[in-house]
């Protein structure tokens, strides 16, 4: 019973912490061709831009990645 | 490796345990049974000894690590430095004179005001934590497993897996950011700033409430977020290589290749916010 719940939540983390991101990342991805479609001069500053909120918004599901293999395979 | 364990649990504690070095008190029952008759330095066994040296205990592998890497970056930029020619760049210069400027641009774009420290340090930042990250790409099995050949137990090659070292360096940035607050507004002005906003001053405590979370809040995020992503890193190359060996590459050549981009994007991203609020503690409001 508790490795059943342990283990859903893990998956819980992972999941849930994936779909939050991948809504972001598509928002900011959506945003980011946008701007470069009009504004094809300000590429550089927009990709540098872009990376950073990427690497932020990136962060957020792979601690939940960590956290959840951790609960997953060490606990 | 990773047949070697009785169970990958154990395993995964074992490449997880950082190699601790700490006082264990009199009369304490060492892992193999032993007792102290007095209280003793030395290295812990497992999870449990190394919490119960409590706080003076140190963590010998991240500060081997770490400096080494440090005085590495320090060696080739100096060596770079010494032999510098003014014509077309070749070979290490080329590479050294690319983050050069890749650095100074981008604080260029970002820090308005006058400071010759801070591209120095915005360089230090993101080479020296570019450098720890890539030790994660050194298979996780290697350098445990040469330790171990001479009597090294733990040994956890990336520093910045190290919660100690990534809040470290976010406590040296933090106390940059007091520092410069201060010097440039003075006591009362940074005092000022964190009171009489965003609201007007009748609402002071409020203010001052939600001005030093905000505060307190840049070290522990930078601390944070580069020692999480770097541990999930870690800990998928761990579970990785409790495949079998001729399984392993399958999955470990894609992460290894997507680590790149994450172990490149942390240092940058830490570099950047360490910049930025450098350069908000000189903004006045």
């Amino acid at each position: 019973m508790e490795a059943s719940i342990i283990t859903l939540a893990g998956a819980l983390i992972m999941g849930l912490g994936a779909v939050g991101a991948a809504v972001g990342v598509g928002i900011l991805g959506s945003k980011f061709l946008e701007g470069a479609a009009r504004q094809p001069e300000l590429i550089p500053l927009l990709r540098t831009q872009f990376f950073i909120m990427m690497g932020l918004v990136d962060a957020v599901p792979m601690i939940g990645v960590g956290i959840g293999f951790y609960i997953l395979f060490a606990l | 490796m990773a047949g070697d364990y009785e169970t990958s649990t154990e395993y995964i504690q074992h490449h997880l345990q950082n190699l601790t070095f700490g006082k264990l008190p009199e009369g304490y029952e060492r892992y193999d049974g032993e007792v102290l008759e007095s209280a003793t330095w030395t290295i812990a066994h497992g999870a449990t000894e190394a919490a119960d040296m409590g706080f003076m205990a140190i963590h010998v592998d991240t500060m081997f690590w770490s400096i080494f890497l440090g005085g590495l970056f320090l060696w080739i930029f100096k060596k770079v430095a010494d032999n510098v020619t003014t014509g077309v760049p070749a070979g290490t210069q080329n590479f050294v004179e690319m983050i050069v400027d890749f650095i100074d641009d981008n604080v260029k774009s970002i820090f308005h005001h006058k400071n010759p420290w801070i591209a120095p340090l915005g360089l230090t930042v993101f080479v020296w934590i570019f450098l720890q990250n890539l030790m994660d790409l050194v298979p996780v099995d290697w350098i445990p497993w040469a330790a171990s050949m001479i009597g090294i137990p733990y040994m956890k090659v990336v520093p910045s897996t190290d919660v100690n070292a990534t809040a470290g360096m976010a406590l040296g940035v933090f106390i940059l950011i007091l520092y410069y607050s201060i010097k440039q507004k003075g006591v009362g002005g940074f005092a000022a700033e964190l009171a009489f906003q965003p609201l007007p001053k009748w609402a002071l405590p409020f203010n001052l409430f939600l001005e030093l979370v905000g505060l307190i809040a840049k070290p522990v995020s930078l601390a944070l977020r580069l020692f999480g992503n770097m541990y999930a890193g870690e800990m998928v190359f761990i579970i990785i290589s409790l495949l079998p060996f001729y399984l392993q590459w399958t999955l470990s050549v894609p992460w290894a290749l997507f680590h790149i981009l994450i172990i490149t994007l942390q240092a940058f991203i830490f570099m950047i916010l360490t910049v930025v609020y450098l350069a908000m503690a000189y903004d006045h409001h």
